[in-house]
Formats: C-alpha cells, structure tokens, sequence
C-alpha cells in the first residue's frame, strides 16, 4: 500500500507519483573503457584524447580490464546478479561531440542484472527499491558553445570515459525517496571505490524519469528529465515535473512522451525533444569487440575483497553499538564518516561519541565547509573528551567549549582534550565541600530569592545558575541542584 | 639475368641476398616501372624517395648481416591501410588529404622485415565495389586487355594491388578483403591472392569497411611469395581484440608440394546456373590436378551457399553504416560548410561519398532501423551461423575445398557499374568464407576464350593456412600459369 503522504493533491484529487531514475556514475579508473587516455578531470582541453577516442580511421577500441572489475564489483554491492557474459553495442546517432558516430554501451545483454537496495525514508521506515540493470558504456566529449561567437568547439577529454548506467524500476513514489535513493546509491559506489559520486564535477548525474496517476491506476506517460546533477536539483525537478503533469492533465491536456531539460535558474522544466524526434539508435552488437566473458573466480575474487557496505555496516552499528536506527544511518552515509566514528568509539561509550560526531563533529565541519578528512579534531580527541565527560571530569557544557577549542586550534596545535582542560582549569568541581560553600554563600547573599524560592520552588533553578557561575561552569551540576534544593528544604 | 622488374618475391629476395643486385638497384627499377604505369592508375600516391630511402636503409641491413625476411623488397599498399606521415584515403573524397599520425599493424610488420613502401594503391572508396570503379581516383585498368583492346576492370576491391602485382609495379602487394577483395581482383589479373583467417592479421589502422568481415592479406605473384608475405603480415595484437593469439608458423616451409592423401571437397551448390563452360571446364581441371597429385576427391554439399550473399549485403553494409558515422568533417577530412552542424554533416557526406558507399550507408541503415532489424540484420546472422556450420561439416569429409573464385572473367571498365546487383554477383563464391571466417586463396589456373585470366579458389579450415598454400602451391605447379599481359601501357 501507498501511504497517503507521498501523494500530491491536485483540484480534482490526489495524484500519485512514480518515479524511476537511471544513474550514470563514472568508472572510477586512470583511463578510458576502451583507451588507454587519462580521465583525470579539469585538464586542458582536448589533452587526454587517443586516436580511439578521436575515432581516427582504423582505430580499435580494446576493453579496459580495471572498469570490468569496477562494475562487477558495483553489481556485488548492489547485491544484482553478475553476469558472465554480456555484450557491447553500439548506439548510433550523429554529434559533435560522439567522434566515432556511436556511443559503445550495452543494450540487450548488459554485464550485471537484476539488484535492489534499500533506502532509508524520512519517517525511519526502509524501503526496497529494485535495480534493473547496470551496464557499461562509453562517455560523450564536451560540446562547448560560448568559446566564439559563430562557432562550437568540442572537448573530447571526456570522450570514451567508463560510465555505469543503473537503471531503477519505477519503484519510487515521492522526490525524497529518489533523494534517498541517489544518495543510497552514492553511499554504496563511495563505499566500494567505483565511483567518487562527484556531482558537480559530473562523476555522478541522474535521468529522472517522472510520471503520475490516480492511486492504484495504470502507469501514466512518463517524461524523462535528463542529466540532473545535484541532489537538491533532483528533488526540485521531481516536483516541478510532477505538478506540471497534474496541471497539464487536470485541464484536460494529455502528457506526452518527451525528455526534458531541468533549468536550475528558474527551477522548472523544459521540452528537448519529443517521441517522434527521438532518434532511432540503431543499436547492434559492436563488431569491433567480442562479447565479455569472465569466469565465476573472477567475481569470487573480486567478492572477497568487497568492503562492508552501509547496510551491513548500519546493522552492525545497531547491534555492536547500540545506536538508534537513526543515529547509525547517519554514520554510515558516508564511509569516511563511520570510520570517524568507529575511531573515535573505540574504548568510549559509543552512543555517547555517536552523539558528539553528529552533533559537534558534523556540524562543526559543517559550519566551516570542511570534509571528514580536515577534520581539526581527530577521532581520538573525540573519544577522549567523551571519557572526560563519562568520568565527569567536564560537564557537558564544559565539553562543547573544549570541542571548540580543539576545533579553532586545528590539528597542528594538537591540543588533547585532557590537556585543555587542566590547562584552562576547567576540571569539573566534584569536591561537595567546595560545593556546599559556595551554594551557602548565595544563599547568604540572597535572603530576597530564598523567600521567593520558599513561595514558588522553580526559583531553586536561580540559585543553582548562581552556584554554577560562581564555580565557572566547573561543578557538577546534578549535584548542585541538589544541594541547593536540600538548602532550602524543598527536597522533601 | 631477366630483369629486376621479371622476379617474383621469392627471386629477389634471393638476388638480394646472394648480391646478385642492392635493394637500391630493385627498388628503382619498380620506381621507374611504376612511373611508366600512369593509364593504369593503380598507383594513387607514389611515394619514391621514400622508397629509395628504406632500400638505402635495407642495403646497409643486408651489408652487415642483419636483414629482415622481407628486406629491401618493394611493394605497394593498398590505400586502406593507415601509413604514419603518407596520405591515406581509402579512395575517398571524404578522407581528403589525410595524413595517419599512426602505422597500421600490418604496414608495421613489414616494415619492420624491411620491405620498401613504393607507394599506395587505388581501391573501390572504402572497399566496397567490385570492380575498382568507385574510387574518387577512377578506375583501375586492367593489365590485361579484352579481345579489341578494351579496358577491363582489375576486379575490387584491391584492384590497385591485383593491376599492380600484374603489371610488375612492385614484388608484391598488401589488399583487404571483406566479401572476396583480395581473391576476385587476383582472379582478374592472373595473380595469387590470399585472404587469412579472421584474426589473423591484426586490423589495428586499417580503415574499416565491415569489421567482422574484413581482413588484410597479400596480392602476390606465386603462392610462395603468398607464403612469405602472410608470415611478415600475421601477428597477434592486443590493440585489435579480435586478432587472435596464435603462433605465426613459417608458412614457406609449408609448401612441400605432397598432398597425398588430402581429401578436396568439391561443394555442388557452386555450381550455379549461370556459370560460363570455360569455367566448369576449369574446375573440373582443378579436380583433376589435385586428383593426379594424389588427392582424394569428395563431393560434400553447403547447403545454405545461396543464402549467403543477400546475409552478406545486409551484415556489411550495417557495419559499414556505423564504421562510416566518424566520417562527419568535424575532425579530419573534408569538410563542407553548412548553416547549423547538421546541415555540415548533409553536405559533408553528400560530396565526400560516392553513390556506391552511399547506397550501402543507406541499406545498412535501413536494415539496422527500429522495426526492421529482426527481419534483416537478426536474421542475417541466423543465416551466418548456418554457413559457419556448413563449412564445419564439410570439414568432417574433407581438408580443403575447391572452387572456382569468380563466375566469369575480368569485365569491360563500365559494363556492370550501372548495375549494382549484377556487380554484387561477383563475390557470389567468396562471400561466404568472410561470412564464416575462413581462409581463402585464389590460384591463377587459366585463360578464357579470349585469353583472360581465371582463378580457382580454395577455401581451408579456420588457421588452416599452411595446408592452403600447400595445396595452392601444388594446384599452380599443375596449372603453370606463366601468361603475362601484353605491356599496353608503358607504350
């Protein structure tokens, strides 16, 4: 069943969204699909070209072994089967920017099928969105139109890059949950190195494929947005697109097939070309090359080198650590991000350094628009400031200004948080004498407030905030309220 | 002594090496002979100081002892293959004046067994015509003459090399062959022709007509000298995966002219109805060579012979269709402008193709097109797969097959090229060894009623090279051709 919150309301009624996305992720590999050309991005143009990817007459293209791997090692992770034979064809249209007259690809028999992962949805539910397909193909070059006035020039350093096209069923329902999948997907190429997930470089770009109907009705015409290349735009696209076919079929119109264009400047989108412009790609097995065929040692050793993938690695954090479902799914997003964790958890009360990295780590980095990497704090000082907080050597107050002042003095000042703390003395006061003296004075000092503390007892909360001033933060605040409550006899 | 331009391949690597003469004095006797050979038009580009160049550089090679096996020996190139530095056009307008900054496999091997670049040789534009009549160069002449003088084609594709190893403008010649380029011209022209093996040869820089059809071999004057030269031109690359990794045996040493016992098949779907007596009547002389030299003779049958040529005309011209998308005048070649890209591309290939490769674009297009490719190109491999299996029950029975190579003789230069479907009729006995992958190999065995030249073809098991030659070898033996065209041209 559909929960009635993914559904969008229109003048006539609720509508229903369904949603399927192909992913293109560029191969993470030094060089091409089938050159030995560099991939490295931002390099001058036309620099990192072979006479295969210029398509120079006679020119063949060899498979690259490595982007092999890569996508069976992508199909592992998505848990999709491998299979050990599959087929390169050719996709044939004319562009500048396509030297060779076709794009090589896979059609009919791509090298890994069926799949599924689960995404996480907002509400704390899990859903299970099935993989079609992935299959290799080849990048296009760059056409680039704002370099004359009457002219475009091409830039092939992209020309024969290794991508992997994964292919959704039309599984999702809402924009959020084809954000959740995109970022799942994401996880899972970062987690096994196949793929950087670089949006905005271009290593990681979806189609979107968007289409509504009346709840439990047919599949309605679906339009398929092209290259969408952030998360925030995928989300905005799905919505425009969405409600422009409500609009569209509640004023009676009718939803055509079409790609389209999402334009990020005004948020909306816009037709490229319709079904009868599209072309007809005359796709045949590439006689150049022979079907690609590996043994199942291959996939064995490949399988046996696979890291944990976020899934296993969210349950685990569940049950080895005892975090909320919520708690290890943020941790796990990022493999980078659990390794901090993991690091700084190390011999620490776990669910208390799970706090502190999603609460001061992530923000902090956050805030300074720093990756995991750069972290000032290291893991450790992490879990060393959450074992001062446990043997209340700080407060928990004490231990937010001591995160920011590891966070402000970096790494290279290497300050630990013990250090800090006796440094700046900042030690929590848990001698009860010491307490008891300083909770006596402002009693002394306020006969006013203890009056008014004998009417209403919340004014207890005014005094306990004096003897925590007085004392620098440094006492232990359970143990002040006590005594302050004891003091002016509303402990009974 | 005969001279220079008279020896075979064979001969003056021998005269090198015994010093009868330098590779200087033989390569400038063929650069004198090919500069005397202009109304045959086989040459396209010549290519003279370099030759004399390599032959200084192979002199110096033969001097101190360290001679390749085809060093100093001048040959042409067909125009298809790649040549870092020298115009490659494939015969096309589209190629313009294109110049490889790369050397295909091929070309690469041979030179590096030292043999001379005399230049390169015209073809049918991207290899495809049987007649050598679609080149953006005109025709090719044959040597050989008709009955009143008239010129005939030298056969396609490779009708340079075929005109030029007949007319002696060179020891020999690399050619390609697709549908029966390399064997038909052969027949035409009264030389050897060898198609290898699919994958025998690499296709690394060759321009590419049908990828799964084609394959680079020599045009020669004796099967021995077929012999040497597919030993410098096969090897393995890795840079062409369907190359194949495989020894290159020495095929000369395979040529020990005993086939006793080797059991020719003779395939009776061949005999088509249209075949003129002269070459029955040849065919039957083959069977009766082979059988006195001690083989045995078996009548097997390939059932789907009939099929092959229409499977043929759809899978090369979809191949073609796809190979000849990168000619679109954005990177290289000739270009001719137009208001937007598309209109670049229209007129771009509108001028840069001649109507042959056009009309092959077009039905490949087609036959690959949403709605028909099941019909035509699904099926076409059907029909392919069924002739691979023919040859391999044939093979149970036998070792080799023999055929005629074409089903008539050398043409009238314009007779059939208004005729696309007569033309195609050409290859009707050589298409289905590309279709299956098998080498071929076309002997000159004798004349016709009016003194042309007629092959006979043998067709050998996948890699099976080393037999072909040593049948070939006995079969020429036997016919002992040694008819030369009258010199015409030169005059």
């Amino acid at each position: 069943m559909v929960s009635n919150q993914n559904l969008i309301g229109g003048a006539t009624g609720d509508w229903e969204i369904v949603l399927g996305l192909e992913i293109h992720a560029q191969v993470a590999s030094n060089s091409k699909l089938f050159s030995g050309a560099a991939t490295e991005f931002g390099a001058e143009p036309n620099s990192q070209v072979s006479l295969v990817d210029a398509a120079m007459p006679g020119m063949l293209p060899v498979i690259n072994a490595y982007c092999v791997e890569q996508a069976v090692r992508t199909g592992l992770g998505l848990k999709a089967q491998v299979n050990k034979y599959s087929v390169f064809d050719r996709k044939n249209y004319f562009y500048p920017d396509l030297p060779q007259g076709y794009q090589i690809s896979q059609f009919q028999q791509p090298i890994i099928g069926e799949g599924a992962i689960e995404i996480d949805l907002p509400d704390g539910a899990v859903k299970t969105i099935g993989v079609e397909r992935l299959h290799l193909e080849q990048d296009a070059g760059k056409s680039l139109h704002d370099q004359h006035p009457s002219q475009s020039f091409v830039d092939l350093n992209r020309s024969g890059v290794a991508l992997m096209e994964i292919v959704s069923h039309p599984d999702m329902r809402s924009a959020a949950e084809a954000q959740a999948y995109v970022k799942k997907v994401r996880a899972i190429l970062r987690y096994l190195g196949t793929c950087d997930g670089n949006m905005e470089q271009g290593s990681l770009r979806a189609d979107v494929n968007v289409s509504v109907r009346r709840p439990g009705d047919e599949l309605g015409t679906r339009c398929e947005i092209k290259n969408v290349n952030s998360i925030r735009f995928i989300g905005q696209a799905i919505e425009h697109e969405a409600r422009r076919q409500v609009d569209l079929i509640e004023d009676g119109g009718v939803v055509q097939q079409q790609t389209r264009l999402f334009d990020p400047k005004n948020g909306e989108t816009r037709a490229m070309r319709s079904k009868e412009e599209a072309h007809d790609y005359r796709y045949f097995p590439d006689p150049d090359l022979l079907p690609l065929e590996f043994d199942q040692a291959f996939v064995d050793a490949i399988a046996k080198d696979l890291p944990e993938l976020p899934d296993d690695k969210k349950a685990r954090f569940i049950s080895d650590y005892n975090l909320s479902p919520y708690d290890a799914s943020v941790l796990v997003s990022e493999a980078e991000n659990a390794a901090f964790f993991e690091a700084a958890a190390e011999g620490q009360d776990a669910k208390a350094v799970a706090n502190m990295v999603i609460g001061s780590v992530f923000a902090g980095l956050n805030k300074a628009g720093l990756a995991i990497a750069e972290s000032p704090v290291t893991p450790q000082q992490v879990g060393q400031l959450v074992g001062l907080i446990r043997d209340d050597t700080v407060s928990n107050s004490i231990a937010k200004e001591v995160f920011e002042m590891m966070f402000e003095a970096g790494p290279d000042q290497g300050k630990d948080a013990s250090v800090i703390v006796e440094e700046k003395g900042l030690k929590q006061v848990t001698d009860m004498g010491a307490i008891e003296a300083s909770v006596d004075e402002v009693i002394a000092a306020n006969p006013d407030k203890v009056a008014q503390a004998q009417e209403r007892p919340k004014m207890a909360g005014w005094f306990v905030g004096q003897v925590m001033q007085a004392t620098g933060g440094k006492a232990n605040p359970q143990a002040v309220n006590k005594l302050v409550l004891a003091k002016l006899g509303l402990d009974g | 002594m005969s001279k220079l331009t008279d020896l075979n391949l064979a001969q003056a690597r021998d005269g090198l090496a015994s010093k009868a003469f330098s590779a200087t004095e033989l390569t400038q006797a063929h650069i004198e002979r090919v500069e005397a050979s202009d109304k045959l038009n086989a040459y396209v580009l010549k290519t003279p100081e370099k030759a004399m160049d390599m032959a200084k550089a192979s002199d110096a090679k033969l001097a101190d002892g360290t001679a390749g096996p085809l060093e100093g020996l001048p040959i042409g190139v067909k125009d298809l293959f790649c040549t870092q530095g020298i115009r490659t056009t494939a015969s096309s307008k589209i190629l313009g004046e294109f110049i490889p900054p790369y050397e295909s496999t091929v070309t690469q091997n041979l030179w590096n067994d030292g043999a001379v670049l005399l230049g390169k040789l015209n073809n049918d534009e991207f290899a495809m015509g049987s007649s050598n009549e679609t080149s953006c160069f005109g025709p090719v002449n044959n040597p050989y003459q008709g009955a009143n003088g008239e010129n005939l084609v030298p056969g396609g594709s490779s009708g340079g090399s075929s005109a030029a190893v007949a007319a002696r403008l060179g020891v020999a010649a690399t050619a390609t062959d697709t549908g029966g380029s390399i064997r038909q011209p052969a027949a035409f022209t009264g030389t050897v022709g060898l198609k290898p093996t699919y994958g025998r040869c690499s296709r690394w820089g060759v321009v590419a007509f049908a990828s799964s059809l084609d394959q680079a071999g020599p045009i020669t004057q004796t099967v021995r000298d077929a012999a040497i030269m597919l030993g410098s031109m096969a090897s393995f690359d890795s840079r062409d995966t369907t190359s194949v990794e495989r020894d290159v045996p020495n095929y000369e040493a395979a040529l020990t002219g005993d086939i006793k016992g080797l059991r020719v098949g003779i395939p009776k779907e061949y005999r088509v109805d249209t075949m003129p007596s002269e070459i029955e009547a040849l065919w039957q002389q083959g069977i009766d060579w082979l059988r006195d030299a001690g083989a045995e003779i078996v009548d097997v049958s390939l059932p789907h012979t009939k099929y092959a040529l229409p499977a043929y005309y759809i899978i090369a011209p979809a191949e073609a269709s796809s190979n000849l998308a990168r000619y679109d005048g954005v990177r290289y070649g000739a270009r001719q402008a137009g208001v937007d890209i598309d209109d670049m591309y229209a007129n771009t290939r509108a001028a840069g193709f001649g109507d042959e490769v056009k009309r092959r674009v077009m039905v490949g297009t087609y036959a690959l097109s949403a709605g028909y490719y099941d019909a035509y190109y699904v099926k076409a491999l059907q029909v392919r797969r069924l002739i691979a299996q023919d040859f391999n029950q044939a093979y149970e029975k036998c070792d080799v097959l023999l055929t005629p190579t074409t089903p008539s003789a050398a043409f009238a230069v314009g007779k059939e090229v208004e005729d696309p479907l007569e033309m195609y009729l050409n290859d009707v006995f050589t298409v289905t060894v590309n279709l299956a992958g098998l080498p071929g190999l076309s002997v000159p065995a004798g004349l016709d009623g009016n003194g042309l030249p007629l092959g006979l073809q043998l067709i050998g098991r996948a890699f099976g090279e080393e037999q072909l030659l040593r049948v070939g070898e006995v079969l020429e033996t036997a016919a002992g051709f040694t008819t030369r065209p009258k010199e015409w041209w030169s005059a």
